[in-house]
């Protein structure tokens, strides 16, 4: 590519938190018509350069320039009205309004000042179909699936006329088939002239659509690499500092197949979430959930972990029936169950992470019995290890970057030592050094004759993982395999796209 | 793929508009049970003099919706309708100053007035809670450095407003007063609904943090809805003049609760980014009704009212938090 004038040009940034220094002197390029992608572990800056770059923080040194010009942008409008179109991290968008409103808010089609709806609704219409995105646009966006609900915070951005388009982690809850749509996208405002900055911890990903890589350690600049010329190993490398040992293939104690069954559900479904379904989880197991988005996957955890009324079926423990009817009556059989949506029902923002991760245990115990300081502290150090988490434990737990918050919503679970633990997209966000953590994590609990549900749209995480896989496709759990050899992710994917039973 | 969207309508109607439905059965109920228990309720009269009795109250009530719907609060409202009637008869009986450029003074100063105490809320980033309750007092306060006495309004506009009655068909009729209020939710509705402005404070009520990311003019948007208050503060405090014919700092007490009252009764959420105008529309004829009723009744001391005031809020804040309760059990994933 020949290289032009950069559109976005920041240098020597600095940016001091109270109590971290995020940006410590960077500069960066983006050129026009390309993809550039921002690579670095959890907390290494990336989301907080681009806040700096589009007003939401101030920097504290360092120059901006907006083609050639110096900017100083106010928030996140001046930045749209210069021509630099954002996704934040964590879906920014309001409930409260309609699907197409999302969208347009802001920037409603008018006639004499006034908000032409039917042309509102039209255009979000067209502009889902182009993502292959079938919802009913004048739906309130909270009743919307976080997929699409991401889907809907990259159409708003998308539409916008830009010069830039900048996209933090766009595709954490996509999986394949929208990721392929978004990327199509990406192509074509490529070609338009269009500078596309993105962020995501998924190095395939990275690799299919980016031109150029900046990668930031610590808050530091390593580099900028053309993506060709950095294997993704060496790419691994500079990320986190050192070598990533070889993923050390992780072999848990092949599950004897006496121990006995935890949690049976017989004929367990919900009408309109998903169809009745059998499933058996043995002590110390690791059963994994595959298929697509909307194929019932998170319906079945919520089911066993009583956050949905079953319809119909009965769940049994240790041969027992037992009633699911609350979150609460779950836990009090030891389940917990970790969920894809930190931001709404997960983390207290206000709180310190020491505080975030007790919470649940806290709960548990009751008011009256109260972890006692020194144990909290023990826990709290442990996992804050064991996780790898950035930042103080007595901050509040906002001020972390995003993959840390989910570690911290991760390590609320662990430490409760359930029997059955339902990790729904636990590695979402979270770097390739940390994901590995996690992963190991979870082969030692299971070790340790915790049975664990996964759920991940990440097929190969699922293999490496499970003993026992189950296929969900159009909300039915169309087949359960048992994780041999013989197992791919190939035969896994057929499996979900077909559903034929073998 | 497939969006995980459960059914949202139950009983036939939208779950948002819930609120706002029950709200208007709320109202045909008591307004069917008045006429089989007294004679000559069931009139239109009833109905129209409900509105003629409230019809400043509607209009502050407006104001109310647009800063609760940004998930504000304005507890200024009663006392800034008070100094507008202070100010207004003042000026007029005191000075001799024509009506109408003292009418543009009030508004003006209403409007200032919230256009203060939003800048400092935004800006400042002080609770609206605190900033109104501030204004209440200073606006009360101001009051009473005018004067302590009440001071009537012999105006010959004013006095020519208070008593034309527009007749709408045989024995029904309306002040100019309900006129302005209706043309004034009116236009709040056009402009929550139809512009930009309008979405930005359902936007900035949902998720403020969210709205500025999103690159909504947040700022300014919670500055209107201050201001919008304060004027329809001070253009109820006009037509409370034309009711009462007078100034006094003792008008209005406790009305910015009524008002807080009648958007709560209307369906919007106090935490803001959900209501509609029409449900307020609906509470202040609720609240209204309440009093008609009673005075119909004749032997209950008006004590009553705020007891069955006080009982309908408790009972739509237990409405609202059964439909949210029922929204965050819905699934948020795939
Ligand atoms: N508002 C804030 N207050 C204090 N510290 C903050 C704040 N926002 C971010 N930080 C800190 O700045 C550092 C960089 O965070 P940032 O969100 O930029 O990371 P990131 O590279 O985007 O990570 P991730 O991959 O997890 O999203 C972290 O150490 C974080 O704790
Ligand atoms: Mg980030």
């Amino acid at each position: 590519m020949a290289e032009s004038a950069p559109i976005v040009r920041m240098s020597g940034i600095v940016k001091q938190f109270p109590g971290a220094r995020a940006l410590d002197g960077v500069d960066f390029r983006l050129l026009p018509g390309e993809v550039h992608a921002l690579m670095g572990e959890n907390g290494a800056g990336k989301s907080t350069l681009i806040k700096v770059l589009t007003g939401v923080h101030p920097v504290d040194e360092g120059e901006i320039e907006l083609a050639g010009r110096p900017v100083a942008f106010s928030g996140p409008l001046a930045a749209q009205q210069a021509g630099i179109s954002t996704v934040y991290q964590e879906v920014n968008l309001c409930g409260n309004l309609s699907v197409a409103e999302n969208i347009f808010v802001g920037r409603e089609p008018r006639k004499f000042g006034r908000i032409r709806w039917r042309e509102v609704y039209r255009r979000a219409d067209e502009l889902l179909d182009r993502f292959d995105l079938d919802v009913d646009v004048s739906a309130p966006l909270s009743s919307c699936s976080l997929a699409v609900q991401q889907m809907v915070a990259i159409a708003r951005a998308v539409d916008v006329e830009a010069k830039v388009l900048i996209l933090d982690e766009p595709t954490s809850s996509l999986d394949a088939d929208e990721v392929a749509q978004l990327f199509r996208v990406m192509r074509r405002l490529k070609e338009q002239g269009i500078a596309i900055l993105f962020v995501s911890h998924f190095l395939d990903q990275i690799y299919e659509v980016a031109d150029r890589i900046t990668v930031l350690r610590n808050g530091r600049l390593v580099g900028e690499y053309l993506t060709r010329e950095l294997p993704q190993v060496y790419l691994v490398a500079k990320m986190i500092g050192r070598e990533l040992a070889e993923l050390e293939k992780l072999e848990g104690k092949p599950l004897a197949r006496t121990t006995e069954p935890l949690i049976e559900a017989r004929d367990l479904g919900r009408a309109g979430a998903v169809n009745p379904f059998t499933l058996t989880i043995r002590e110390g197991e690791v059963v994994g959930l595959a298929g697509l988005l909307g194929s019932g996957r998170t319906e079945i955890a919520r089911l066993l972990f009583g956050a949905d009324h079953a319809g119909g079926g009965s769940v049994h423990m240790g041969g027992k029936k037992v009633t699911l009817r609350s979150p609460r009556a779950a836990m009090n059989h030891k389940i917990a169950f970790c969920s894809e949506n930190r931001r709404e029902e997960g983390l207290v923002d206000e709180l310190t992470v020491r505080e975030n991760i007790v919470l649940a245990l806290q709960a548990d115990r009751g008011w009256s019995r109260p972890v006692s300081a020194r144990k909290a502290d023990e826990l709290v150090r442990k996992y804050v290890a064991a996780l790898n988490i950035k930042g103080d434990p007595d901050e509040p737990v906002r001020t972390l970057s995003g993959g840390n918050q989910q570690k911290v919503l991760l390590a609320r679970w662990l430490i409760m030592e359930p029997r059955l633990l339902i990790l729904d997209e636990p590695t979402r966000g979270i770097d390739v050094g940390a994901k590995a953590e996690i992963q190991r994590l979870v082969v030692e609990l299971s070790d340790g004759g915790m049975a664990v549900l996964f759920i991940s749209a990440e097929l190969d995480e699922v293999l490496r993982l499970s003993h026992k896989v189950g296929v969900l496709r159009d909300r039915t759990l169309v087949a359960q395999l048992d994780n041999d050899d013989a197992l791919t992710t190939d035969t896994l994917m057929g499996k979900i796209a077909s559903g034929a039973p073998s | 793929m497939t969006a995980t969207t459960l059914p949202a309508r139950r009983f036939g109607v939208p779950r948002k508009y819930v609120p706002v439905a029950v709200t208007g059965c709320l109202f045909v109920a008591m307004f069917v049970i008045g006429g089989f228990r007294y004679e000559s309720f069931a009139t239109g009269q009833v109905v129209l003099n409900v509105f003629i009795d409230n019809a400043f109250l509607l209009v502050v009530a407006v104001g109310m919706t647009f800063v609760i719907l940004s998930g504000g609060i304005d507890l200024s409202v009663g006392s800034v309708v008070a100094l507008t009637t202070m100010v207004s008869a003042t000026l007029m009986t005191g000075h001799g100053w024509p009506a109408w450029p003292v009418i543009l003074l009030v508004l003006v100063m209403g409007s200032v007035l919230g256009f203060a105490m939003g800048a400092i809320i935004h800006y400042f980033e002080i609770q609206p809670f605190i900033v109104t309750l501030a204004g209440m007092f200073l606006a009360r306060g101001l009051c009473y450095t005018i004067g302590t006495e009440s001071i009537s309004i012999t105006d010959p506009v004013f006095t020519a407003f208070a008593q034309t009655r527009i007749n709408l068909g045989p024995d029904l009729g309306i002040s100019p007063s309900v006129l302005i209020a209706a043309v004034v939710v009116l236009v709040a509705g056009y402009v929550l609904h139809y512009t930009r402005l309008g979405r930005s404070v359902y936007a900035v009520g949902g998720n403020e943090n969210s709205a500025l990311l999103m690159g909504l003019p947040v700022a300014r948007t919670k500055i209107a809805v201050y201001t919008i208050s304060g004027f329809c503060s001070a253009l109820g405090g006009i037509l409370l003049s034309f009711y009462m014919l007078s100034g006094y700092g003792l008008h209005a007490v406790g009305m910015e609760l009524d008002a807080i009252a009648a958007v709560v009764i209307g369906g919007a959420l106090l935490t803001g980014g959900s209501g509609y105008l029409l449900g307020t529309v609906l509470g202040v004829l609720v609240l209204g009704l309440t009093q008609t009723i009673l005075s119909f009744e004749g032997t209950l001391s008006s004590w009553w009212t705020r007891i069955f005031i006080g009982l309908l809020l408790l009972a739509f804040i237990l409405l609202q938090r059964l439909i949210g309760v029922r929204r965050s059990l819905r699934p948020s994933g795939s």
